[in-house]
């Protein structure tokens, strides 16, 4: 009765081939990460220490540390979503929770799809068209956040839609039905039930705002700048800054002569900061989860 | 304004989903402190109907009501206060939905929404509701544990109790005892008879006794129409004004 048919011994390999080769196929994805972080450290070892985060460039960028792209960096990241997530946040409260399908909120929705989809490149013309010229605000830090939160808005629109999508639908109507309004539904049953969610999309704009270059080369970052080392407040809203992400461009491809620890430290920095982010996220989605209320 | 002996007044009344009609062309009064039952196979619209009267069915998609409805003497089409008509009305689901809150602010919710702070007051409201709703002495000791965590049978009754927790003048309950055992069944219908002395109960039932138990009149919905409504008695009668009426009460068909 159990004996192995011609049939069942063809199966048996296929089943042990698809294994490998779903596991083979896996292990390519994570091995270059591994890789990747493994050169990196490695080859930034000799320069990383906490000197190198808080001195200035210096000797033209071939020596010194990152201080000021560092801050400048955290500059620009901190001020887009200290604007986008207001913004992003309440559409999507108003899109999910106040308006029904029908053909504006299908345009709507779509176009902010379509959105995110948009090159950065084009968000860092855009950003210099309206921010810098438009506008009048110049090449500033400024500029350059303003553009950087168009850019992200869309994403942080639809990842809080999802989370305020997660919460259950009957939590909505049981509260209706006993006389609450939408805002009140909103307020006490349904944000306290999706902030988990929408912290999450929120953050994990952090790493795309810290890695782009494009818009804020277009829009206030510059080359290079000098600031007072150790002053979180060296920069100002309407000066210009320089970012991590340009800084590695730059000393990687424009300046001779740089020793090779340097561009590898300043990845370091760059990768580490937007992994460190995504962690956090990571942590707040398991402290979600672990919270379930029902 | 009049007040009516009417506390509901439902005249014409039409619900179509996309090209589905629903409820057709329904004539309905609900009198004050009065028991209707309202029975009817599935998809005869009674839950329809219930949805129509607190306006929820505002918010299913492709949906077109026509006809009139009065709430305690207003037309509430015309009503620009949407939370005061759902305050009137206590609503029940047939699937218990507890808040995910805990089991004291899942019945103190619906005061504090309608802008008691009085806590005193809330605690008071809380204990009456929730001894109504036949599960103050299994929860007394844990209201701060979740709503969403206790059984299903516990989190109907914690339904019963939230659709009291406003004072309403009407209790809707839909179905309420497909989720609860036969014993809190009878305990909670013990609870409705002695209610209806201060507010008006629309029970909808699949289980027709459930409504010759407790039912002052009971309506016969078949397929989205009205085919009758009666005293109790008469419904249940030999001879019901309608002969399919008798056909289903004695379980011919549906």
């Amino acid at each position: 009765m159990f004996q192995a048919t011609r049939f069942s011994r063809r199966k048996r390999r296929y089943e042990l081939l698809a294994r490998a080769v779903l596991f083979l196929m896996t292990l390519l994805i994570v091995a270059p990460l591994v890789l990747i972080v493994g050169y990196l450290v490695y080859q930034a070892w000799p320069i990383l220490s906490l000197d190198f985060l808080l001195t200035n460039p210096r000797n033209g960028m071939r020596a010194g540390g990152i201080w000021s792209p560092l801050l400048g960096t955290i500059y620009l990241v901190v001020i887009s979503l200290l604007v986008a997530t207001p913004i992003g946040v309440l559409a999507a409260i108003f899109l999910n929770e106040y308006t029904r399908e029908n053909w504006l909120t299908r345009v709507i929705n779509m176009s902010v799809l379509n959105l995110a989809g948009v090159p950065s490149i084009v968000h860092a013309l855009f950003g210099l068209g309206a921010f810098v010229l438009f506008a009048g605000l110049g090449k500033s830090v400024l500029a350059a956040s303003l553009t950087l939160a168009v850019m992200t808005l869309p994403v942080i629109i639809a990842s809080t839609k999802e989370a305020l999508a997660a919460v259950p639908v009957p939590f909505r109507e049981a509260c209706w039905n006993v006389g609450a309004t939408r805002w009140q539904t909103i307020w006490h049953v349904v944000l306290p039930n999706s902030v988990g969610g929408i912290l999450t999309g929120v953050i994990l704009q952090v790493s795309r705002a810290a890695g782009e270059t494009a818009p804020i080369m277009f829009t206030g970052v510059v080359f290079y700048k000098a600031i007072k080392e150790g002053d979180p407040f060296a920069y100002s809203l309407f000066g210009q800054c320089m970012a991590l992400s340009m800084h590695l461009f730059t000393i990687s491809t424009q300046v001779p002569g740089v020793p090779k620890a340097l561009p590898y430290g300043t990845a370091v920095v760059l990768l580490g900061a937007v992994l460190a982010v995504n962690a956090l996220a990571i942590l707040v989605r398991l402290r979600l989860r672990s919270r379930r209320k029902w | 304004m009049v007040t009516s002996a009417n506390m509901i007044e439902i005249r014409g009344l039409s619900v179509r989903f996309a090209r589905h009609e629903v409820l057709k062309n329904v004539d309905l009064d609900v009198r004050r402190n009065e028991v209707l039952g309202i029975i009817g196979p599935a998809q005869s619209g009674k839950t329809t109907l219930l949805k129509v009267v607190n306006r929820t069915i505002e918010d299913t998609l492709d949906v077109s009501v026509t006809g009139t409805v009065h709430v305690d003497g207003a037309d509430i089409w015309k009503l620009k206060d949407l939370p005061a008509l759902r305050r009137k009305i206590g609503m029940v689901a047939p699937l218990p939905v507890g808040l995910p809150l805990s089991i004291f602010d899942n019945v103190a919710f619906a005061p504090r929404m309608a802008g008691l702070r009085d806590r005193h007051e809330i605690e008071a409201r809380v204990e009456r509701c929730l001894r109504k709703a036949a599960l103050w002495e299994e929860v007394k000791d844990r209201l701060d544990s979740l709503g969403t965590r206790l059984s299903g049978g516990q989190q109907q009754r914690l339904t019963i109790a939230r659709a009291l927790s406003h004072d309403p003048e009407i209790l809707c309950l839909d179905e309420f005892s497909i989720a609860i055992d036969p014993v809190t069944t009878m305990r909670i219908e013990d609870v409705l008879k002695e209610m209806r002395s201060e507010i008006t109960i629309i029970l909808v039932t699949n289980l027709v006794q459930q409504a010759r138990r407790i039912a002052d009149r009971t309506a016969f919905f078949l397929n989205g129409e009205l085919v009758e409504v009666g005293s109790t008695e008469a419904i249940f009668s030999e001879t019901p004004a309608d002969r399919r009426t008798f056909q289903y009460v004695r379980g011919i068909f549906g």
